[in-house]
């Protein structure tokens, strides 16, 4: 699998938020996604960018476009050093939030993409990974 | 910050989203448009998101909560315009948005509205000197 580019955004702000979907959005044209799998990278990166900044304190988010064979995808990495997750199985389930959302934003984005990974440490922070192939 | 214009159509009151939606933006929107339904005794708002290229489940939160404002201020709320990408989505992510009625277009929406209206006040006793007040 190759890396064909590797971005990286800061997310301290409310703006820095959509600044995140508007830069996945222009590396998901050009990895050639569809509109529908363009929008479920977007949604996807929104939610996250919004929990590193609400729960995270603020972060990064690191953006790489890859190619593995004929296959084209987009690899985005948000991290915080945040207070962490203390019970990621309970922070994955739908209903769950410690906050004033729904509760659909950790377990409905992993629906939206292809592969999800979350490392979390108590005091430590939180890594967050998601990937949508084309 | 950039705010979002609410146009005022007869009892109606229009908010077209053009811009990306930034969190303040849309909390924004929440305390104008209350004020706009209580100031003009709007009876019905029409949220054109045709721009929208995604709905996350914050800005999917804020339009619901939208709808139950309005609701409360005796004004129905109609979502219309929404991009086929960004309603696939939205259900995958997990938000139905089944308590807020839809439309495909604005057209389509002021129809319902207009329904939803004539339901509420099956004679025309309530609207008939209400409509030509002075703003």
């Amino acid at each position: 699998m190759n890396v064909l580019s590797d971005d990286s955004l800061e997310i301290r702000r409310d703006a820095d938020v959509v600044a995140c979907r508007q830069a996945v959005r222009a590396r998901s044209v050009e990895q050639g996604f569809g509109l529908v799998d363009q929008t479920k990278i977007v949604t996807a990166a929104s939610e996250i960018a919004r929990n590193t900044l609400q729960y995270g304190g603020g972060g990064t988010v690191r953006i790489q476009k890859l190619a593995d064979g004929s296959k084209q995808g987009l690899r985005l990495v948000f991290e915080d050093r945040g207070p962490g997750i203390a019970d990621i199985a309970r922070a994955m389930t739908d209903g769950f939030t410690t906050g004033s959302g729904l509760g659909k934003g950790l377990s409905g984005t992993k629906r939206l993409v292809n592969e999800f990974d979350l490392w979390s440490k108590p005091g430590e922070g939180t890594r967050i990974t998601i990937t949508r192939w084309k | 910050m950039e705010r979002i214009p609410i146009l005022r159509m007869g009892r109606f009151l229009l908010v077209t989203v053009q811009v990306d939606l930034q969190d303040e933006v849309v909390q924004a929107l929440q305390d104008d448009l209350t004020a706009k339904i209580v100031r003009y005794g709007a009876r019905g708002v029409l949220l054109d998101i045709s721009a929208l290229e995604m709905v996350d489940s914050f800005i999917g939160r804020m339009i619901g909560h939208l709808a139950a404002m309005s609701r409360i201020l005796d004004a129905h709320t109609v979502v219309c315009g929404m991009q086929p990408a960004v309603a696939i989505t939205l259900v995958e992510l997990g938000l139905s948005l089944g308590f807020v009625r839809t439309a495909l277009n604005v057209e389509k929406g002021m129809k319902l509205l207009n329904e939803a209206i004539a339901n509420d006040d099956p004679h025309g006793l309530l609207d008939a000197e209400d409509d030509e007040r002075p703003l």
